[in-house]
């Protein structure tokens, strides 16, 4: 007799043991033991390898180039131009298009009549190995005929100012306003105003691994393998079979490990990503393609240059009850990703605040440099810059401290979910915050940072005249854009081990063991026998990347839903084997067993079972064939509209983005001779909903805020005015070492969103928003004494500070 | 980032080493290869034969003999940071490799090869022009002894010939009744500082200063001795209530002009904090050293 | 045990022959002059677990232990090695393919993420923990300093950091251990 549903305990959830819990990586045994497998370590029989030369001029014409004595080098096989490489000699796409870009360009794998920025390749050579190679790229001669430039984007919408593309006017690609509410009638009846300038320098992603490209063309089956360091094979696949004229089907592209993305790996197709695969189909022979360090630096995508001008229109009170921003956006020579990035940072500008009536506009601006792309933060980190330096300013005039003037604003939590209606975000729909507690974790970093304690500290600290201070930001991300992603969740008959597939693709972020624990809590299994592979279209081919901070809450809740199926079949076929109700049967340690009974069956023979067999390949597969007891009945061994085995496949489309938050604040020192900055605390309060893995989590964070410490403090690409990029180095870029790095102190908030089934939102890039606007804010603190004026531009340096207060000192 | 072709020389003495010097008309010398090669992957320096110095005998001898330590040009910095005895000889040694990069590459990188690399920015030839301490040169002459004060001519530039090689470096032990201190400033951890110090201050039997060695790294062409400031501290009245004054002395060696990430202004105030916080602590230790050796001497 | 022979594939470059020691296994080879020590390790002998990140010696990646001591093997020519022992992150293992105290310290304390610069990380740290035991008691700001000279874009550091103390003090109380039974 079937018991009604509601009382079948096995109906609910599974209890959550794996789900939550610190879960040491799946990945880790592997790549300590120096067994990782980036592009550069799959060992290619015969493989030949690429090189470019790259413009060293901005923006110039070519007017000769002589490839004929690196052609004759011995072991060249090929170097190419733009003028033999076919159909490949083309703009390459503009990924994603938008209605405002009036003047969209995108760039030719190699440079046709005109150079657009230092770095752009001119030609490509295939020689036997990358030392001969690069002998090569020293044997063509290239003659190009400067052209004047302008690198600073403000000067380069002036009149009269050089143009990137002669057709472009104003240097302008795109610009859009945006509104929320009513700007002008907020600001008509504000009690006081707050306008300030911001900027926010060019900088990289600098991933440990540069990019990578390596390709195989068997002609025999037609098919073209390519291996690319990238963080979107499947888009790429896409590209290449279009460019080629190939079927999808004989494309794969494998994305094998990465060495780090965080944005710019997602710029397809970069010229090595057609050129590689084009020798390879060319020579016959695989071909790589490593990008050096000081290539890196001139080629894979930028980001962040941007200079707002903000305003904010207040009660008396401090209550801001309207914003006004213009900014440009530096987007380099060319376009490649639309407006993405101004356009997440126009959408992220009133932050976790209120603020009803908002009007934003930006404009896209070409100058010649190497194109803009998003890098962790994707705008976020300079519209958060812009907001809370504008709030401390703010505060100030008004008198506020700056942590009241920002509990006065924050969005109450029975506000959620909080509409800003016109203001459109990157995945195409209104911006909506879904859940937060944001008062509570203001609160909650006043409590850890012990406030009354630290103004004491900082008494004392300015009677010995030390620059002691405390910088404070907020922050929102709006993370999970959709449009989806799948999981499938399959259970081998012969291990017994769960396999799992998505369309992403992971640099680092833990995939293998985060999405691993969610599977098994489903089908109680060890995490290490839930095997995640991804990255790889010959294996999954539906989905999109792995980009804004998605991975988790995207193909996280596909892979949910294809183990909450996978159970459903699991204790289905386990209730038939073992004769007894769906509600008795728990399913842990690899097995489906009859609850307070020692009677279990194991998932693989489960998984055997449930695939109708004719040959007893092994033991176990006796029990799955056509005279084995378990199949006596009338009908097909396979169920009309079921399928073999257990394998589920589910999707998930998130309804808009869903957005975490949280708050920063540091104590800092500032050194009165070097001027040099000193983090003595660093204080985080986060909240990405449900964790899945807080050590995880955690790494995130840590690595964000790592990056930000590089954007607030260390990190800068100096353009020469002549386009020259000065700094091209890991000598001269200062990415932080562990001392330049604070010890982090994290406390979570798990507010759950209500927009997928795990609960959970993005981690990826929310340590790295608001650390430009916490040193700063911090910096300003410490040399408030002094009165220098306000910190507006960064990345900061001790130079910088020691002129602010010489030129205070000097009032 | 893949060297160019060379020739590969391997000479097993310095004689043969000076002959390949001669031989080829473009080469350099490797000795630890950390700064050579990074110039040999970015292909700056693309020369025809690279001699490499690794079999020439002798050549990472170390010895205190009398009143100078004797350092093989191939010496390991980090053997000679390692040396117990050379840092009882001249502690301002160790002070002053602890800020050569990162152990790791001061596991490979040598003295005689930074200091012939010549690196105003660098951290041992500003050692060796504080300390007048001196080079062995080989040539095909034969060999010769270079004053520091000779030898540092311009960025990356020394007065050693291009057919010789810098076999020895002399620093002169630490004299008695002398403080020491090397401090610098570097945006990171161990890269080139933006300002460097190296400092000595000796006492006389009162107590009262009787002179002081000063050099500066990052601040101009070469490494310099901030003159001004050791005439100031000649002064009968030099003493450490005057400390800041003079090594507001020192602002005017400063020639490296303003940059996008460092004004030329700051460099100077940077420098003249370094030179105080150097003389300082030279001071303290030198007074330190002194009441030992008073209350030794009592002792026995 | 038998040595390997390899041979530089660096075009047509005259080529030299050197005969090293690497993780423990003799091996000859004839390479060109200018063949970098990191790529001779990855291209030639196929421990491709060491990674080449800069090639100008600031990232630290590509950290081996040459005679015993951490060397850049970007900085190095494969022509120095004549004669030299080597050791790459294919070696930390134990004889029974567990992981070191300190490989099972990052992984513990998720030291690493992308895992491209942990090789150099992994190197550079055993290293210092040989030549050092009283990491363990260092302070926080210490260890920075320790660690400094490798670069790591993903963690932000706080789990090397961590992993450093852990693995010192795995391997203090191991030898504190091995003292006592010694004495005992």
């Amino acid at each position: 007799m079937a018991r009604p549903k509601a009382e079948q305990p096995e109906q609910s959830a599974p209890p959550m043991v794996h789900t939550g819990a610190r879960v040491r990586r799946n990945e880790d045994p592997r790549l300590l033991r120096g067994r990782g497998r980036y592009v550069d370590d799959i060992p290619l029989e015969g493989c030949v390898h690429g090189a470019f030369l790259r413009s060293t001029v901005a923006r110039g014409r070519i007017v000769a180039l002589d490839t004929t004595e690196a052609e004759q080098l011995p072991g060249v096989l090929a170097v190419y131009t733009c003028e033999n490489i076919g159909g490949l000699d083309r703009e390459m796409p503009l990924l994603i298009p938008h209605p405002c870009i009036s003047h969209g360009r995108t760039q030719r794998p190699l440079a046709r009549d005109d150079v657009y920025y230092v770095g752009q390749a001119i030609a490509f050579v295939v020689a036997v190995d990358r030392y001969v190679a690069e002998d090569a790229v020293s044997r063509i001669s290239v003659d190009i005929e400067p052209l004047p430039v302008e690198v600073d984007m403000e000067r380069a919408v002036d009149d009269g100012a050089p143009l990137v593309h002669p057709d472009v006017p104003g240097n302008i690609a795109a610009a859009l306003v945006q509104n929320c509410g009513d700007a002008d009638a907020a600001f008509a009846r504000a009690e006081h105003r707050t306008k300030i300038r911001v900027q926010v320098d060019r900088s990289t992603g600098a991933p440990m691994e540069c990019l990578a490209t390596a390709a195989r063309w068997d002609p025999v089956s037609g098919e073209l393998v390519v291996w690319d360091g990238t963080q979107a094979p499947i888009g790429l696949r896409g590209a290449l079979a279009s460019l080629f004229e190939l079927d999808e089907d004989k494309v794969r592209v494998i994305a094998p490990d990465v060495g780090g993305g965080f944005g710019p790996k997602i710029h397809f197709p970069y010229a090595n990503e057609v050129l590689v695969p084009l020798a390879a189909m060319e020579l016959g022979r695989p071909v790589k393609y490593i990008e050096d360090r000081s290539e890196n630096f001139v080629h894979m995508s930028h980001e962040r240059t941007q200079i707002h001008e903000i305003e904010l229109a207040a009660t008396k009170d401090g209550e801001v009850i309207g914003l006004r921003d213009v900014f440009l956006h530096d987007t380099g020579a060319f376009i490649p990703y639309g407006i993405a990035v101004a356009q997440v940072a126009s959408t992220a500008i009133a932050g976790p605040y209120r603020i009803p009536n908002i009007e934003v506009e930006f404009r896209c601006v070409y100058t010649p440099t190497v194109p803009v792309t998003p890098y962790r933060g994707c705008g976020r980190p300079q519209a958060n810059f812009a907001l809370e330096r504008a709030m401390d300013q703010l505060a100030e005039e008004l008198g506020l401290d700056r942590f009241e003037i920002r509990r006065r604003n924050l969005i109450a939590d029975d506000e959620f979910p909080y509409k800003r209606e016109g203001l459109i975000f990157a995945d195409g729909l209104p911006v909506t915050y879904d859940s937060g507690q944001y008062g509570a974790a203001l609160a909650l970093l006043e409590e850890e940072l012990d406030l009354p304690a630290f103004r004491a500290e900082q008494e004392q600290a300015r009677a010995e005249g030390r620059w002691l201070g405390l910088g404070l930001s907020f922050y929102v991300e709006g993370t999970g854009l959709g449009p989806y992603e799948g999981g499938r969740v399959r259970i081998h008959p012969i291990t017994g081990k769960v396999y799992v597939n998505t369309g992403l693709t992971t640099q680092g972020q833990g995939h293998a063991t985060s999405m691993a624990q969610l599977v098994a809590d489903q089908l109680g299994v060890a995490v290490d026998d839930v095997i995640v592979v991804e990255g790889d279209t010959g294996v999954f081919d539906w989905g999109v990347a792995t980009f804004a901070s998605r991975a988790m809450v995207v193909s996280g809740s596909a892979i949910h839903k294809a183990a909450v199926k996978a159970r459903e079949r699991v204790l289905e076929i386990a209730a038939n084997m073992l004769e007894v109700d769906q509600a008795d049967i728990v399913l842990e340690n690899g097995a489906a067993t009859v609850r307070g009974t020692g009677t279990s069956v194991p998932l693989a023979a489960i998984a055997t079972v449930s695939n109708p067999l004719r040959y007893a390949f092994n033991d176990a597969a006796q029990i799955a064939t056509q005279f084995a007891p378990a199949n006596k009945g009338d009908g097909p061994p396979l169920p009309e509209e079921s399928r073999p085995g257990i394998q589920t496949e589910e999707y998930y489309s998130p309804p808009h983005a869903t957005w975490a938050y949280g708050v920063h604040a540091a104590i800092v020192e500032v050194d009165p001779v070097s001027y040099d900055l000193q983090v003595k605390r660093y204080v985080i309060v986060h909240d990405c909903g449900k964790m899945i893995n807080p050590m995880i989590v955690e790494g995130q964070i840590a690595g964000g805020v790592a990056s930000g410490m590089g954007g607030a403090f260390y990190e800068k690409l100096e353009y020469e005015a002549n386009g020259n990029l000065r700094n091209a180095s890991f000598m001269e870029f200062l990415m932080p070492y562990a001392t330049e790095v604070p010890h982090m102190e994290m406390h979570h908030l798990e507010t759950p969103t209500p927009l997928n089934p795990i609960g959970a939102k993005g981690a990826g890039e929310a340590g790295t928003i608001p650390v430009a606007a916490v040193i700063a804010s911090g910096i300003q603190d410490a040399l408030a004494p002094e009165g220098i004026g306000p910190l507006w531009h960064v990345p900061l340096n001790p130079s910088v500070l020691h002129d602010a207060v010489r030129e205070a000192r000097s009032r | 980032m893949k060297p160019s072709r060379f020739e590969y020389v391997l000479p097993r003495s310095i004689e043969e080493a000076v002959a390949a010097r001669v031989e080829h008309a473009d080469t350099v010398v490797l000795s630890g290869g950390q700064s050579l090669v990074p110039t040999l992957n970015f292909r700056l320096s693309n020369p025809e034969a690279v001699i490499d110095l690794r079999l020439v005998p002798g050549l990472d001898d170390v010895r205190v003999e009398g009143e100078w330590i004797h350092v093989g040009g191939r010496t390991r910095q980090r053997d000679l940071e390692l040396d117990d005895a050379v840092h009882a000889a001249n502690p301002l040694i160790r002070e002053t490799l602890h800020h050569v990069a990162h152990p790791v590459i001061r596991n490979r990188g040598t003295v005689g090869g930074s200091i012939a690399h010549a690196d105003p920015s660098a951290e041992l030839p500003c050692l060796l022009l504080c300390l007048d301490g001196e080079v062995v040169a080989h040539g095909p002459s034969g060999a010769r002894t270079i004053d520091a004060q000779d030898l540092f001519e311009f960025i990356l530039s020394t007065t050693l010939e291009p057919d010789e090689i810098l076999t020895e470096v002399r620093f002169p032990v630490l004299p008695e009744r002398t403080g020491w201190c090397f401090t610098e400033f570097a945006r990171r951890h161990g890269d080139f500082a933006l300002a460097g110090v190296a400092a000595t201050l000796t006492l006389a039997d009162d107590g009262t200063i009787a002179w002081g060695q000063l050099a500066a790294c990052g601040v101009t062409t070469t490494p310099v001795r901030l003159v001004a400031v050791e005439d100031a501290l000649l002064d009968d009245a030099a003493d450490p209530s005057r400390f800041r004054e003079i090594a507001a002395l020192a602002a005017d060696v400063v020639t490296v002009p303003d940059d996008e990430s460092c004004s030329s202004a700051y460099r100077r105030d940077l420098l003249v904090g370094l030179v105080e916080r150097a003389l300082r602590t030279s001071w303290q230790r030198a007074t330190e050293r002194a009441t030992a050796r008073t209350s030794r001497e009592v002792t026995s | 045990m038998t040595s390997s022979t390899y041979r530089s594939p660096v075009n047509d470059d005259p080529t030299l022959d050197i005969s090293l020691v690497v993780n423990g296994r003799p091996v000859e080879a004839s390479v060109s002059p200018r063949l970098l020590l990191s790529d001779f390790l990855r291209h030639h002998l196929g421990l491709t677990g060491t990674h080449v990140g800069c090639e100008h010696g600031v990232c630290g990646a590509c950290t081996v232990h040459i005679d015993g001591r951490a060397a850049r093997s970007c900085l190095t020519l494969a022509v120095q090695l004549d004669g030299a022992t080597v050791r790459t992150v294919e070696d930390l293992e134990g004889p029974d393919g567990s992981l070191s105290p300190v490989q099972a310290a990052f992984r513990d304390c998720h030291g690493l993420q992308c895992g491209f610069c942990t090789p150099g990380f992994l190197m550079s740290v055993t290293a210092l923990l040989d030549e050092d035991p009283d990491v363990a008691d260092a302070s926080d700001a210490e260890i920075r300093e320790r660690i400094a000279g490798n670069l790591c874009r993903c963690t932000g550091y706080q789990g090397i950091v961590a992993a450093t103390r852990q693995a010192a003090e795995t391997l203090r109380d191991a030898k504190e251990q091995a003292d006592g039974t010694t004495q005992g």
